[in-house]
């Protein structure tokens, strides 16, 4: 079941359509509802290795659906702490849930003076209108 | 900017919310519901796919046979009116200018489907080889096609079930079309030929029937799947016949555009062929991507009903036998794939392999 358009308060955003979810020093990355209804269905979920080094507005892992397949950007810089695996199984989670059981990874935040880069939901949104 | 054609059913496409996208020139849908539902729709159930942006040439005279003998690959004294023949277009190098279905109204009458994206080029190939006695026309535009493909496509239309690659008058639900036996999704079904005004009351009246609507891209998961060839990616002019393992529609033993050249590659064996692989690791191979043993990917895809990524690629001749393990450069990451015997899938053989 595809999750219905939703862009939650408690999240920061990505223009590149991806999420931060902010937890003390740590933060939780996914990609947007825009992001995977533009994707379709996906069928893969390339990961990066627990450790990795992620660069703000660099790309940490892919995404695929039958049809294409897109970079995913690291909203903001820090060390991976942990993937998730539900989603490298099941990579359709990331469509039926892509704020919750749809996450893709937990990372260690290392410059935590970007996080007043990313966009609030209104911004987000805005954003979105920009490119329709 | 160039306009995008639109087939007779775009309004029904936009009504029922399909994705459209630019296609050899057409705005076509595709995807509905998605790919993955479609697709397996097709292979459970049955499907429709708006396919009207194919083109129909028609090649009619007292010469249209030779004309047409002379100009195709395969052998068109196999088939008698009311059949149908899969067959190349080709050219003087053996490679291949379009591959089409060629129906026999009538002993001096044909009718080419041909790729929408060739459509012009095959009017214009045909043309310059017109004979006094064989008048070739593009009578694209008076036509919409419907393909409804599955296992219950005929049930669900309600018709007898007749062998493949034959044609015939009908009717469905009171809308008069040419029903072909032919499809391009390795499942049982029809392709309806319909005058394009009546198209959107067929289109109606099947999806009543319950086809589920399906969009280009199921259609590209499908034909992948059973290793049905996409000109523009698996063969073009630039690739023979041989190579790409359609010598069985080429005619040998009669003179057609490339025919010398075909025997030749045929006596001294192509120096690469056609392979179908599926992955055994991670990841889904693309078109352009390069096998490490040599060679590239012309298809590749995720196969909704293996449920991992496969493909068809260019292989030295020796790597293209089944069980051989190839390295498909996927992004940079090296994934191994394995050759498997064609097609890539099957019902009697769901796991894919050979």
């Amino acid at each position: 079941m595809a999750a219905a358009e939703s862009y939650p308060d408690d999240l920061r955003y990505h223009p590149e359509h991806d999420w931060a979810r902010l937890e003390n020093g740590e933060a939780v990355f996914g990609i947007t509802w825009f992001a995977q209804d533009a994707l379709g269905e996906l069928v893969h979920f390339e990961a990066p290795a627990e450790g990795a080094a992620l660069v703000k507005d660099r790309s940490y892992a892919e995404v695929e659906s039958v049809k294409a397949v897109s970079d995913v950007i690291a909203p903001l810089s820090g060390e991976v702490l942990e993937v998730n695996s539900a989603v490298k199984d099941a990579p359709e989670t990331v469509n039926d849930d892509p704020y919750g059981a749809g996450w893709l990874v937990r990372v260690r935040l290392t410059n935590r003076g970007e996080i007043d880069s990313l966009l609030d939901p209104e911004a987000y949104k805005q954003h979105l209108a920009e490119q329709a | 900017m160039q306009t995008l054609l639109r087939t007779p059913l775009y309004e029904r496409h936009v009504a029922l919310g399909a994705r459209l996208v630019p296609f050899a020139g057409w705005e076509m849908p595709v995807q509905y519901e998605g790919v993955i539902p479609e697709h397996r729709a097709v292979r459970t159930d049955a499907g429709v796919f708006d396919v009207s942006h194919m083109g129909e040439l028609e090649v009619e005279g007292p010469r249209a046979l030779e004309l047409l003998q002379a100009a195709l690959s395969n052998d068109l004294k196999r088939i008698a009116p009311g059949r149908a023949q899969y067959t190349l277009l080709t050219n003087g190098h053996g490679g291949i200018v379009d591959d089409l279905i060629a129906y026999e109204l009538e002993p001096e009458r044909f009718l080419l489907i041909v790729n929408a994206s060739n459509r012009e080029t095959d009017f214009a190939w045909l043309r310059e080889r017109e004979l006094p006695g064989a008048e070739v026309r593009d009578v694209s535009d008076r036509y919409a096609l419907l393909a409804v493909q599955g296992p219950r496509a005929l049930e669900r239309l309600g018709l007898p079930d007749a062998p493949a690659f034959t044609f015939a008058d009908g009717e469905l639900d009171g809308v008069r079309c040419v029903i072909n036996r032919t499809g391009y999704t390795g499942e049982e079904g029809v392709e309806l030929l319909v005058p394009a005004g009546r198209a959107g009351e067929l289109w109606d009246r099947v999806v009543e029937r319950g086809a589920a609507p399906c969009g280009l891209g199921a259609r590209d998961t499908l034909r992948l799947e059973v290793c049905y060839p996409l000109h523009g990616n698996d063969i073009g002019p630039e690739t023979d016949a041989i190579s790409a393992g359609l010598g069985w529609v080429c005619a040998l033993d009669k003179e057609f555009t490339g025919s010398d050249e075909l025997r030749r590659i045929k006596e001294a064996g192509p120096e690469r062929k056609l392979a179908a692989f599926v992955m055994e690791e991670p990841g889904i191979p693309r078109q352009g991507m390069t096998v490490a043993e040599g060679g590239e990917v012309t298809s590749g895809s995720h196969s909704p009903m293996l449920e991992r990524g496969i493909g068809l690629g260019y292989v030295p001749a020796g790597l293209a036998q089944p069980g051989t393990e190839l390295t498909i450069d996927i992004r940079g990451r090296s994934r191994s794939a394995r050759v498997v015997k064609k097609p890539i899938y099957s019902r009697g053989r769901p796991d894919g392999r050979g």
